[in-house]
C-alpha cells in the first residue's frame, strides 16, 4: 500500500519521466496506436509520435491503463511500422499555443501552419477541449445581429453569442448563405471589434477556396482565422478542427473582447471521424452507428458560444451540416437541434423554384429571438407580425394541399388570398439577392407588404393598434 | 487528518475507473481520486478491484493514483439555506465555484452545499424533555421570505427524548440546536444541518391517494389534461418542440409551494435565463419573487456525464426533504432521456452487455425508481406533503417509439405529448390533445367541480367531443374541400379553430396570457361553448354560418386570453352576453 507522500513522489516520477521516448508499438488500428510498457500516462494527455523517419505527429491518450496505453493519433498512422514508432507522453492536456496573430492565417486542424507563411506564433497555451462555462457566469445573450437576410431578421433573428446551425443537404446553397451573413452581419449602433474563426472539417478545396475568395473580396481576410482539416487530410484531424478553432475562438471573444463568428462546416463529416473512432475501439454504437456519447461530445462544441457577464466579446456560432438523404431526423441534426438554439432549414424544393435563400421558415426556429427583439431592439411591432407571418405561411401549405387535391378554382376567395400571400412571401420576402442587403425595417415593411394580401380579420396575433398603423399601407 | 486510502487506479475509460488493491471500499461510497481530489463514486466491487464513476473531467487521472474513501455514500446537505441556490449536478454551489475559479469551472473543487457561516434565526416549536420522533418538526427558521424551513428531527431517529433544545436566537447550520437522549441512553447531538444518501428515498409513513391538481396556470394542462399534487408525468418532444418552455411556464406559475428545477444536460444559457428571470417574476398567488420558492441545479449538456446521472437524484432528494416538512413540491427534469444517455455512456463504457439501443438492461428499473419517489404522503411527522414529477423526454428524431419513452410511458400517469406540427404553425404549448392523457381526471374531478360550479367536468367532454369530431370532418374535408359539408357541420369546425386560437394556444412571451386562473378557464370555455350550442341553434334555424363567425363578440373572443386581465374577468361575462344576444338578433331576422 502506497501513502500519499509515495504517491506524490510518483507524481513528480511522472513529470521527469514525461518526454521520454518510447519506441515499439503493440497494435496499430485505424488511427489508433497502442503501446505497453510506458511509464503510467495520464488519460487525455499530449503524445508526441514520432515517425520512422523522423517526423513529428500529435496525439491524445484515449485510454489508460497498467499494461496498454491508447493513443489516438490526429494526422492519422500512414506509414507507422509497429517497431518504428515512437512516442513521448508530454505530461499535459492537449493546448494550443493562440495569439490575436492567427488572425489572416490559414491552419490545418491543429493550428499548425499551411499558409507557408512560416510558423504560427501564439503566446497563451489553451487547453483545446476547453472547460465548461459555469452557467452562473453566462449573460443570456441579446443583442440583434442584423444579417440583411429577410427570412433570418425577420423570422429567425440571429444574436449575438447564440449558436444557430443551418441544416443543408448536399448541392444546396449554405456556404452562399453563410458567406453572405459573414459580409453583412452587424450589431446596429455598435462598432464591436468583429472577427472570424473558420473551421473546415472534410469538405472540398473549391469549397475552402469559395470562403476564402469571398472573405478576399470583402477584404476582412485580415480578420479571419482559417483552420482546414480538407476532405484528403487524415479523417481524424477532423475530429480535433473544430476544438482547436474555438479554442482561439474563446481567446479572441473573453480575453481579447472580440464578437466572434464561428463558421464551422461540415458538421456530418465530424460526426462521421467520431463514428469511425468508435467503431475501431469496439464500442456500443447507438443510432445508426454513431457513437452513445455523440450527444455530449457535441455539446462539448457547441456550448463554447455565449457572453460572460463582466467580459466584452462574445462567440457566436454558425456551424453548417448536410443532412443525409435530406432527412431531419438523422441522428447528426438530430442532436445538434437538440443542443443548438435553434436551426436554420433549408428546403431543396425551395431552392428548385429558384428562391435563395431556400429557408423553410416553418420548421426554423431561433430560440433567443425572443429577447432580442421588439421595441427599442428591432421595431415595436416585429413580435406580433413575426407571429402573424408564421401563423399565415403555415396555413398556406395547408391550403396548397388542399388545392392539390381540389384545384386551385375551387378553393374559397380567402384561400385563393393565402395562396396569393404565400406566394409573395416566397417570392418576394425570402427571397432576395446574393448581395442584397436589407435593413430590419425593410424586412418588417415586406412582412406587412405580404400580409396585405390578407384581409385584416384573419389577422389575430396582430392588435388593433399595430393593424390601424401598418396594414395596407 | 490521514486519509484513508482504498485502492489505485489501474485503468482510466473516460469517466469510468478501474480501482486495484481494493481493501476496505464500500458500494456507493463517495471518493476522491488522486492529488486533485476529483469526486467519484464506487459503482462495482468485484475480485479485488472496483469500478469508480467519475464526477469530473478525468483528464490527467494516471494508473497508480491513489484513491481516497470518504467513508459515506453519495450524500446531499440539507438545511436551511438550499432556496435559492444554483447547484451542480453533485450539489457544489455554482456561484461558490465561480467565486473560486471564475467564468470557468475548474476540478477539484468541494465547497458546502449550504453556508455554514450564516446565521439563522431560529424559533424552538418544543419544549425540552418531551419524548420525539423521526420526522418531528422541533423548530421553525425563516428561509426567505416565503418559506417556513422546519427543522425535522433526522429519520434515523426513530424515537429519543428531547433533552435539550437551543433557546430562540441566531444561530448557524453547525451550531448545536437540540440534544437527543436516544433509547439506548447514548446522546445525540443535533444542527439544523442533516445528510441524506441521494439514491436512497426519504421514508415516510404512508401514501395517501391524489385529490388535488396541480394547478399550472397553463390552460391546455388544467382544463384538458390535469396532473395532480403528488402525480408523475412526462413530457415528451421532438427538439423545438416546447419542453423547456412548458417546464419554465410549470415552475413559474402552478402552485406547488417549493420548486426543484434540474437542468440535466441541457444548454447552459437556459440556466441563465432562469436566473435573470425568476427573481424578477412576481408569484400571483404571494406576490412574492419567485426565487423565493426554487431551487435550481444545473448539470448542463458540456458538464461531466456522471455528474448529470447524479443530478436527478441530487434533486429529488431535496424535494423530499421539503416534503417532510409538510411542504408540496414540483421537481422538473430537463430532460431525463439525457439522464438516461448518461447511464447508457456509463454501462457501455463499463462493458456491460447492452439492451434495446445500446441501453442498459437496468434502464426501465432506474426509471421506475426515479417516478416512485413522486406521491401525495403522510410524512413521518403527520403532517401532509406531496412531491409531483414532470420529466421531459427528448426522443432521438422525436419518434416516441424509442425506449426511453416507451418506459416513461409505463411508469406515469399522465402524458403531454408535444406535436411538431403544431410547433412548426406555432401553436404553443404543443401539447397534442389527441395524443396526450391524464389518468387523474377522476381524482381531480371533485376538486375541480367544486371550483366550476359543476361545470368542469361536463364540458371538457364536451369540448373533447368536439375536437374528436373535428378530426374525422377534417379528413373529409381534405378530400372534398369545405364546401361539400352543411354549415352545422362547418361549424363544428369554426369552433374547434376557435378553441385552438382561443383557448388551447398560450404566449408563454404575452404578459396576460402567460398565467391563466382557473375561474379564468372554466369561463373561457364556458363562453366558448356557449358560442357553439347558440351558433348551432341559430344556424339550424337558417342563418350562414359566416355570419356568426363575422360577429364582433368572436371577434372578442378570439383574443380574450390576451385582453382580459386576471382581475378584470367581468369583461368575459360581457363578451358571453353580448354573443348570446347577437345571436338571437341574427337568428331573430331568419325565423320569420
Ligand atoms: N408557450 C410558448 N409560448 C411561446 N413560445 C413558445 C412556447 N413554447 C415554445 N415556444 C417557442 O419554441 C421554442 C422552443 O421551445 P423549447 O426550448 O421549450 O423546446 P424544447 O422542446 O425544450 O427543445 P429542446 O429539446 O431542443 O431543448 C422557444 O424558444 C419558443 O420560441
Ligand atoms: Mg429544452
Amino acid at each position: 500500500m502506497k501513502t500519499k507522500t509515495e504517491s506524490l513522489m510518483a507524481q513528480s516520477d511522472r513529470k521527469l519521466l514525461s518526454g521520454r521516448e518510447y519506441r515499439g508499438a503493440s497494435r496499430i488500428d485505424g488511427p489508433l496506436v497502442y503501446m505497453r510498457n510506458t511509464h503510467p500516462v495520464g488519460f487525455g494527455e499530449l503524445v508526441e509520435v514520432v515517425t520512422p523517419d523522423g517526423a513529428r505527429r500529435s496525439g491524445q491518450v484515449l485510454d489508460t491503463s497498467d499494461e496498454v496505453v491508447v493513443v489516438q493519433v490526429f494526422e492519422g498512422t500512414d506509414s507507422l511500422t509497429l517497431p518504428g514508432t515512437g512516442m513521448r507522453f508530454m505530461g499535459e492536456p492537449l493546448t494550443l499555443p493562440v495569439s490575436e496573430q492567427m488572425l489572416g492565417r490559414v491552419m490545418d486542424g491543429l493550428g499548425k501552419s499551411r499558409d507557408g507563411s512560416g510558423a504560427v506564433h501564439g503566446f497563451a497555451e489553451r487547453d483545446v477541449n476547453g472547460v465548461p462555462i459555469n452557467p452562473t457566469a453566462r449573460e443570456y445573450p441579446r443583442d440583434f445581429i442584423q444579417t440583411g437576410i429577410s427570412v433570418i431578421d425577420g423570422m429567425t433573428t440571429l444574436i449575438q453569442g447564440q449558436k444557430l446551425p443551418i441544416f443543408s443537404g448536399n448541392g444546396l446553397d449554405h456556404n452562399q448563405l453563410a458567406a453572405q451573413i459573414a459580409r453583412q452581419a452587424k450589431v446596429r449602433g455598435s462598432e464591436g471589434d468583429f472577427c472570424i474563426v473558420f473551421a473546415a472539417m472534410g469538405v472540398k478545396h473549391d469549397v475552402a477556396r469559395f470562403f476564402t475568395n469571398s472573405f478576399e473580396e470583402t477584404g476582412v481576410l485580415d480578420n479571419v482565422a482559417l483552420f482546414l482539416s480538407l476532405a484528403d487530410d487524415p479523417s481524424i484531424e477532423r475530429t480535433i478542427t473544430p476544438k482547436t478553432a474555438l479554442t482561439l475562438a474563446e481567446y479572441l471573444a473573453f480575453d481579447k473582447g472580440k464578437q466572434v463568428l464561428v463558421i464551422m462546416t461540415d458538421m456530418t463529416n465530424y460526426c462521421e471521424s467520431l463514428r469511425e473512432i468508435g467503431t475501431m475501439r469496439g464500442e456500443i454504437p447507438s443510432r445508426k452507428g454513431y457513437p452513445g456519447y455523440l450527444y455530449s461530445n457535441l455539446a462539448e462544441i457547441y456550448e463554447r458560444s455565449g457572453k460572460i457577464s463582466g467580459r466584452a466579446g462574445s462567440i457566436t456560432q454558425l456551424p453548417i451540416l448536410s443532412m443525409p438523404n435530406d432527412d431531419i431526423s438523422h441522428p447528426v441534426p438530430d442532436l445538434t437541434g437538440y443542443i443548438t438554439e435553434g436551426q436554420i432549414v433549408f428546403e431543396r424544393g425551395m431552392q428548385a423554384r429558384g428562391i435563395y435563400p431556400p429557408i423553410n421558415c416553418l420548421p426554423s426556429l431561433s430560440r433567443l429571438m425572443k429577447d432580442g427583439i421588439g421595441e427599442g431592439m428591432t421595431r415595436d411591432d416585429h413580435p406580433h407580425l413575426a407571429n402573424q407571418l408564421f401563423a399565415s405561411y403555415s396555413h398556406v401549405k395547408d391550403v396548397q394541399n388542399l388545392a392539390s387535391v381540389i384545384g386551385e378554382e375551387e378553393l374559397t376567395t380567402l384561400d385563393q388570398q393565402y395562396l396569393e400571400f404565400g406566394n409573395f412571401f416566397e417570392k418576394r420576402f425570402v427571397n432576395q439577392g446574393f448581395d442584397e442587403d436589407r435593413s430590419i425595417e425593410q424586412t418588417l415593411d415586406l412582412g406587412w407588404e405580404a400580409l396585405g394580401k390578407l384581409p385584416s380579420e384573419e389577422l389575430q396575433r396582430l392588435s388593433d393598434e399595430e393593424i390601424a398603423e401598418h396594414y395596407g399601407r | 487528518m490521514k486519509e484513508r486510502i482504498i485502492g489505485r487506479v489501474k485503468r482510466v475509460n473516460g469517466p469510468v475507473l478501474i480501482i486495484k488493491d481494493i481493501t476496505d471500499a464500500m458500494m456507493m461510497e463517495m471518493v476522491r481520486i488522486g492529488e486533485q481530489h476529483l469526486v467519484g463514486e464506487v459503482v462495482k466491487l468485484y475480485d479485488g478491484l472496483a469500478t469508480v464513476q467519475v464526477y469530473e473531467d478525468a483528464t490527467g487521472i494516471c494508473p497508480g493514483d491513489n484513491v481516497y474513501g470518504s467513508g459515506m455514500s453519495l450524500s446531499v446537505e440539507l438545511g436551511p439555506g438550499l432556496i435559492g441556490t444554483i447547484y451542480d449536478g453533485i450539489q457544489r454551489p455554482l456561484e461558490k465555484l465561480m467565486e473560486a475559479s471564475g467564468a470557468f469551472i475548474s476540478r477539484g473543487l468541494s465547497y458546502d452545499a449550504v453556508d455554514h457561516g450564516k446565521k439563522w434565526e431560529f424559533t424552538p416549536v418544543i419544549e425540552a424533555g418531551a419524548s420525539v420522533h423521526a420526522g418531528m418538526v422541533i423548530a421553525s427558521v425563516e428561509e426567505t421570505s416565503r418559506v417556513q424551513h422546519r427543522i425535522i428531527i433526522p429519520p434515523q431517529y426513530q424515537s429519543a427524548t428531547l433533552s435539550e433544545i437551543a433557546p430562540s436566537g441566531s444561530y448557524t447550520v453547525e451550531d448545536v440546536i437540540a440534544t437527543l437522549v436516544l433509547p439506548d441512553g447514548r446522546q445525540q447531538k443535533l444542527t439544523m444541518l442533516q445528510k441524506w444518501p441521494i439514491r436512497l428515498p426519504r421514508p415516510v409513513s404512508s401514501r395517501l391517494a391524489l385529490k388535488q391538481p396541480l394547478v399550472t396556470g397553463l390552460r391546455v394542462i388544467d382544463t384538458l389534461f390535469p396532473l395532480a399534487k403528488g402525480g408523475t408525468v412526462a413530457i415528451p418532444g421532438g427538439f423545438g418542440t416546447g419542453k423547456t418552455m412548458t417546464q419554465h411556464s410549470i415552475a413559474q406559475w402552478c402552485d406547488a409551494d417549493i420548486i426543484v428545477y434540474i437542468g440535466c444536460g441541457e444548454r447552459g444559457n437556459e440556466m441563465t435565463d432562469v436566473l435573470r428571470e425568476f427573481p424578477l417574476l412576481v408569484d400571483p398567488r404571494t406576490g412574492q419573487s419567485l426565487m423565493e420558492r426554487t431551487i435550481l441545479i444545473a448539470n448542463t449538456s458540456n458538464m461531466p456525464v456522471s455528474a448529470r446521472e447524479a443530478s436527478i437524484y441530487t434533486g429529488i432528494t431535496m424535494a423530499e426533504y421539503y416534503r417532510d416538512q409538510g411542504y408540496h413540491v414540483a421537481i422538473m427534469a430537463d430532460s431525463t432521456s439525457r439522464w438516461a444517455e448518461a447511464l447508457r455512456e456509463l454501462s457501455g463504457r463499463m462493458e456491460e452487455m447492452p439492451a434495446e439501443e445500446g441501453f442498459p438492461a437496468y434502464l426501465p428499473t432506474r426509471i421506475a425508481q426515479f417516478y416512485e419517489r413522486a406521491g401525495y404522503m403522510r410524512n413521518l411527522s403527520g403532517s401532509d406533503g406531496s412531491v409531483s414529477i414532470i420529466g421531459a423526454v427528448s426522443p432521438p428524431g422525436g419518434d416516441f417509439s424509442e425506449p426511453v419513452t416507451q418506459h416513461t410511458k409505463r411508469f406515469v400517469r399522465c402524458f403531454w405529448g408535444l406535436d411538431r406540427q403544431l410547433a412548426s404553425s406555432r401553436h404553443y404549448p404543443a401539447i397534442s390533445w389527441l395524443d396526450s392523457y391524464s389518468e387523474y381526471l377522476s381524482d381531480v374531478k371533485q376538486w375541480w367541480n367544486d371550483h366550476s360550479e359543476g361545470a368542469w367536468h361536463e364540458n371538457r367532454l364536451r369540448i373533447m367531443d368536439l375536437l374528436q369530431k373535428e378530426v374525422r370532418l377534417q379528413q373529409i374535408v381534405k378530400l372534398v374541400g369545405p364546401d361539400a359539408l352543411p354549415d352545422t357541420q362547418n361549424f363544428i369546425l369554426e369552433v374547434c379553430s376557435l378553441f385552438k386560437t382561443a383557448f388551447l394556444q398560450q404566449n408563454a412571451f404575452d404578459e396576460v396570457d402567460r398565467y391563466c386562473s382557473v375561474e379564468k378557464q372554466v369561463k373561457m370555455l364556458s363562453v366558448i361553448l356557449a358560442y357553439y350550442e347558440k351558433g348551432l341553434e341559430a344556424i339550424n334555424k337558417g342563418v350562414p354560418m359566416v355570419k356568426v363567425r363575422r360577429l364582433r363578440a368572436v371577434q372578442e373572443m378570439a383574443r380574450m386570453r390576451l385582453t382580459v386581465k386576471g382581475d378584470e374577468l367581468e369583461t368575459i361575462d360581457k363578451i358571453q352576453l353580448r354573443l348570446e344576444r347577437s345571436i338571437d338578433q341574427i337568428g331573430g331576422i331568419y325565423e320569420n
